[in-house]
């Protein structure tokens, strides 16, 4: 790497940032080196020189906080005008709003996560350069949390849905996909974390969530979600390029490091997918206005990028993940088997589900020509047709998880949508289920953490998901009224259709208090 | 259509999260409380840590402090990311007019030369205990619990990256590259500083985070930062002439006047808790303190020829008597 | 080839940074989405300090894109002068 612009006594950017790094540290005496960073070897990883770490951004603190309170100055100035200007009644339908509800319950809350994995994950690593770059990640995920939390609050002031994200991710059924996922993340090796978070997921995955969906949130007219999004987006860029650097740095060191690497990538490409079917659903289903497809987000996110970065990692032996024959396959498919899940179990979530209009049902076909009129389209047109003769369907029986993604058994064969997939395994002599060979395959890499999975409907039956004091054999006892108190979701506000809802009836009220002289 | 929003008076439904309410009641919360109260998980974890299998993700039982509830501490500064952010900004700008002044104006060049040997003597191998801090920090806020005691501790990890790294600046202001090197071969090699580079590595390995806390924040910075940047820095350079070296470490000397509040409302906190909690900060701070005391008198001999043991008992004596201050008797 | 992207938010601050992107990169080519600039370019593109201190008649530091930027991809290389994304293969 060369010198450029390095004028006078002036220090340039690479010489001043390594006296303000790795400059800082020291070969410890006092104390062994695998006592002070006591998980560096169990995974397998081999390093043999930290030095050989190149930087990506060389931001050092005084940048940092220059730049960044320059973000948060614009953000909050917008975050406060919006709420001041009653902002929400510009979103396009009280209906977006409920994309925005999966966004602070299903997201934030991982932010908050990936806060405490970096410190955790920069706390870990010996070599300078990684260290400062986890833990500047650190404070940066806070951040995330902070705002998208600061940012929905108005939004949870007149709105239902939004009021106890943190109590539901802990509990919620579907909220244990994404829960469960940074969990496995943040319990593997400081190595893996990188390679699942800083990789994985903020290089190859992120982008599908903040760019596009985003950018559907400002057509929607949502500035709030826009403004912190983008805003959110812009440490993404260093984030992601830690992610790249990191996994480059691993597999440079030894050619030892790659298969493990491989697994990682399999594993991670796999686990990030299927989270990101709650964003596909979003994109397709919840924003009225669209501008894009998921197909079309993952086609140019997913593939374009992702196939581009592969081949770049080609030369250190890496191939592209695992079942990306599968994953092609599913575009055509995922976001409708997953809006179709919501609808059904309306009842059960803490957000509204409802039943997509003709206009919005041609867009998917235009979109879907291989698969939304052949398998989706006509279901969804048999429920509106019974919601219309007052029988919405909501289904009460507690569907089958799949022990590692914790999805629903909704996904189809591999080429096959009519036809759901299974898969099991035996372990110590107990039957694991599962919705795909990825998750299986991921189980059988590692029995032994994924049997411990907290699966929501497993412990509905085993009477772990009723508040304190419950007693189930009570005459009348109504099962699911408690598990919804248990996660605090009040019945017929946070959930059920939007059709007839209070988010429903006030926004149109409070618009037309906006358009009218009533 | 056009509407005008403004002029829709809206009852709203609730004036804050759930979580908060139950809390604080139902009323408009400030930013700090919802960017920070119940935000940690505490139930139902999937996965134990492959790194820790003892314990959960999240785990009270990884500190001998017990809390009730551990959302009792509180941030005096209020600090969530934002408000942080712009603080630092602010007081970085500032300090960057500072050292720009004395830079442009060569204040360093009017510095005595064995005055300028002795700051730079005594100055520069503290970066390199700003960067165990540092680490040791990001420690406490990994393996903290709840947030409400972990988020100010990547703020001071932060904070303790910047302190290296303007202290940095002050080292090539000072001697330029050379002074940072002789500054790092003396931490690793001269007498005067292998006690606290000991102390600073054997508080490496400590697996209790408040006890980290107390013998990072509380213990050795809170006899390191008076003693180097009010006693010498302030008081005997400034009396030879060398004003200008308080001037190029504005930041640390401010810092340390803000970020003791929230340590002594940390250990306060706890201490009020219960009287065992009492007794094993005091046990933890009368240990570190000593050691903390021990390490820093060769360090400050650096910078007084005689008198050093003097310097360290006053550090000493303040320093019991702030602890007094949060319920510590030591 | 592969491709490299750069996005910035859609505002004042950006828009001659945009302007002297595409000036450096011939091959760029800029799509307009709501909200956001998204500038795709085969292999490799540069991002450099002085076509944009002349367009904006200030001192720029590179640095300063992290607060407009929304997303990029490709290998960072970041000098005082330049930003350059690209793709070994």
């Amino acid at each position: 790497m060369d010198m450029k612009a390095t004028s006078g006594k002036k220090l340039g950017l690479k010489e001043k940032y390594r006296h303000m790094t790795r400059g800082l540290d020291w070969e410890p005496s006092y104390q062994k080196k695998e006592d002070i960073y006591p998980y560096m070897a169990y995974e397998g990883i081999k390093i043999h020189d930290w030095d050989k770490w190149e930087d990506p951004f060389r931001l050092t603190m005084d940048s940092y906080w220059k730049y960044q309170a320059e973000k948060e100055r614009k953000l909050y100035a917008i975050i406060d005008a919006y709420a001041q200007n009653n902002g929400h009644l510009n979103v396009t339908d009280a209906r977006y709003l409920n994309a925005i509800k999966l966004f602070l319950t299903g997201i934030s809350p991982l932010e908050y996560m990936a806060h405490r994995g970096f410190a955790h994950a920069g706390r870990a690593f010996p070599g300078a350069g990684p260290r400062v770059a986890c833990l500047m990640q650190s404070l940066d995920e806070i951040r995330h949390a902070q705002t998208q939390i600061h940012a929905l609050s108005n939004y949870n002031k007149h709105y239902n849905g939004f009021h106890d994200f943190s109590h539901m991710l802990q509990r919620v059924w579907y909220l244990s996909v994404p829960r469960s996922f940074f969990d496995d993340a943040v319990t593997a090796g400081p190595f893996e974390f990188m390679v699942a978070i800083g990789f994985s997921f903020e290089y190859v995955l992120t982008n599908l969530l903040f760019v596009p969906f985003v950018s559907g949130a400002a057509y929607n007219g949502d500035m709030g979600t826009m403004t912190f999004g983008f805003s959110a987006q812009s440490d993404e860029a260093r984030h992601m390029t830690l992610g790249l650097e990191i996994i480059k740095f691993i597999l440079e060191q030894d050619p030892d490091n790659v298969p493990i690497v491989q697994r990682w990538i399999d594993k991670w490409t796999w686990r990030g997918y299927r989270v990101l079917t709650l964003v596909g659903m979003m994109m397709d289903y919840m924003l009225p206005k669209r501008i894009m497809s998921w197909k079309e987000a993952w086609e140019v996110y997913f593939e374009q990028n992702g196939g581009a970065l592969f081949k770049d990692l080609a030369r250190y032996g890496i191939r592209p993940p695992k079942w990306l024959d599968q994953i092609a396959f599913d575009k055509d498919h995922i976001s409708h088997q997953a809006w179709a899940t919501f609808y059904q179990y309306g009842a059960a979530s803490d957000f509204h589900t409802w039943s997509p209009t003709d206009d919005e049902l041609d867009w998917l076909s235009k979109k879907y020509p291989d698969s939304f009129d052949k398998y989706y389209r006509p279901r969804l047109e048999h429920w509106r047709e019974q919601a219309k003769q007052g029988k919405r369907f909501y289904n009460t029986t507690l569907p089958q998880l799949c022990q590692v993604c914790q999805i629903p058994m909704i996904f189809t064969e591999p080429g096959d949508p009519t036809k759901t997939c299974y898969r099991e395994v035996d372990y110590l002599g107990e039957k694991f289920h599962f919705c795909s060979d990825g998750c299986k395959e991921i189980f059988e890499n590692e029995p032994e953490k994924f049997k411990q999975a907290w699966l929501p409907v497993n412990q509905i039956y085993q009477g772990n998901c009723f508040p304190d004091g419950t007693d189930p054999t009570v005459e009348d006892f109504e099962p699911l009224a408690k598990v919804l108190e248990y996660y605090h979701v009040n019945f017929g506000r946070d959930n059920l259709d939007f059709e007839g809802s209070e988010d429903q009836k006030n926004f149109a009220a409070w618009r037309g208090m906006a358009t009218t002289n009533e | 259509m056009q509407m005008d929003l403004r002029t829709v008076s809206i009852e709203p439904l609730r004036h804050t999260y759930s979580h908060i309410a139950r809390r604080f009641g139902d009323k408009p919360a400030s930013r700090y409380q919802e960017g920070t109260y119940d935000l940690q998980a505490t139930v139902n974890f999937h996965y134990r840590p492959t790194w820790d299998p003892d314990h959960e993700i999240f785990d009270p039982a990884r500190t001998r402090i017990k809390m009730a509830d551990w959302y009792a501490f509180k941030d005096p500064r209020q600090f969530y990311y934002g408000a942080y952010t712009l603080a630092r900004a602010k007081q970085q700008d500032a300090a960057e007019a500072t050292l720009g002044f004395v830079e442009t104006h060569g204040l360093v060049d009017t510095l005595d030369a064995a005055l300028r040997e002795r700051a730079a003597r005594l100055l520069l191998p503290l970066r390199h205990v700003a960067w165990g801090s540092n680490l040791n920090n990001a420690s406490v806020c990994a393996y903290g619990y709840g947030t409400a005691f972990t988020q100010a501790f990547i703020y001071q990890s932060m904070d303790q990256l910047a302190i290296a790294q303007n202290l940095t600046r002050v080292g090539l202001l000072l001697g330029g590259d050379e002074a940072l090197d002789q500054a790092k071969d003396d931490w690793m090699n001269a007498d005067a500083w292998q006690g606290l580079r000991r102390y600073v590595e054997d508080t490496f390995v400590l697996k209790d985070p408040y006890e980290l806390f107390i013998a990072q924040d509380v213990a050795l910075d809170g006899l390191l930062y008076p003693m180097v940047y009010e006693a010498i820095v302030g008081g005997v350079f400034a009396s030879q002439g060398g004003t200008a070296i308080g001037l190029a470490t504005q930041f640390m000397s401010e810092w340390f006047g803000e970020t003791k509040r929230w340590a002594d409302a940390t250990v306060k906190t706890a201490a009020s808790e219960s009287a065992d909690n009492t007794a094993q900060i005091e046990h933890w701070v009368t240990h570190w303190r000593d050691r903390a005391a021990a390490a820093l008198r060769p360090v400050a001999q650096i910078a007084v020829a005689e008198g050093a043991d003097e310097l360290i008992a006053e550090q000493v004596e303040q320093f019991n008597a702030r602890m007094a201050k949060a319920g510590i008797t030591v | 080839m592969s491709t490299v992207f750069i996005a910035l938010q859609a505002n004042e601050d950006t828009r001659p940074i945009i302007e002297a992107i595409t000036a450096d990169n011939p091959h760029a080519v800029v799509n307009q989405q709501p909200a956001m600039v998204k500038i795709d370019a085969e292999h490799s593109l540069v991002v450099r300090r002085q076509t944009i201190e002349e367009l904006i008649g200030r001192d720029f530091d590179l640095q300063e894109l992290q607060i407009n930027l929304i997303t990029l991809s490709g290998h960072v290389d970041e000098t005082d002068d330049e930003l350059t994304l690209h793709w070994n293969a």
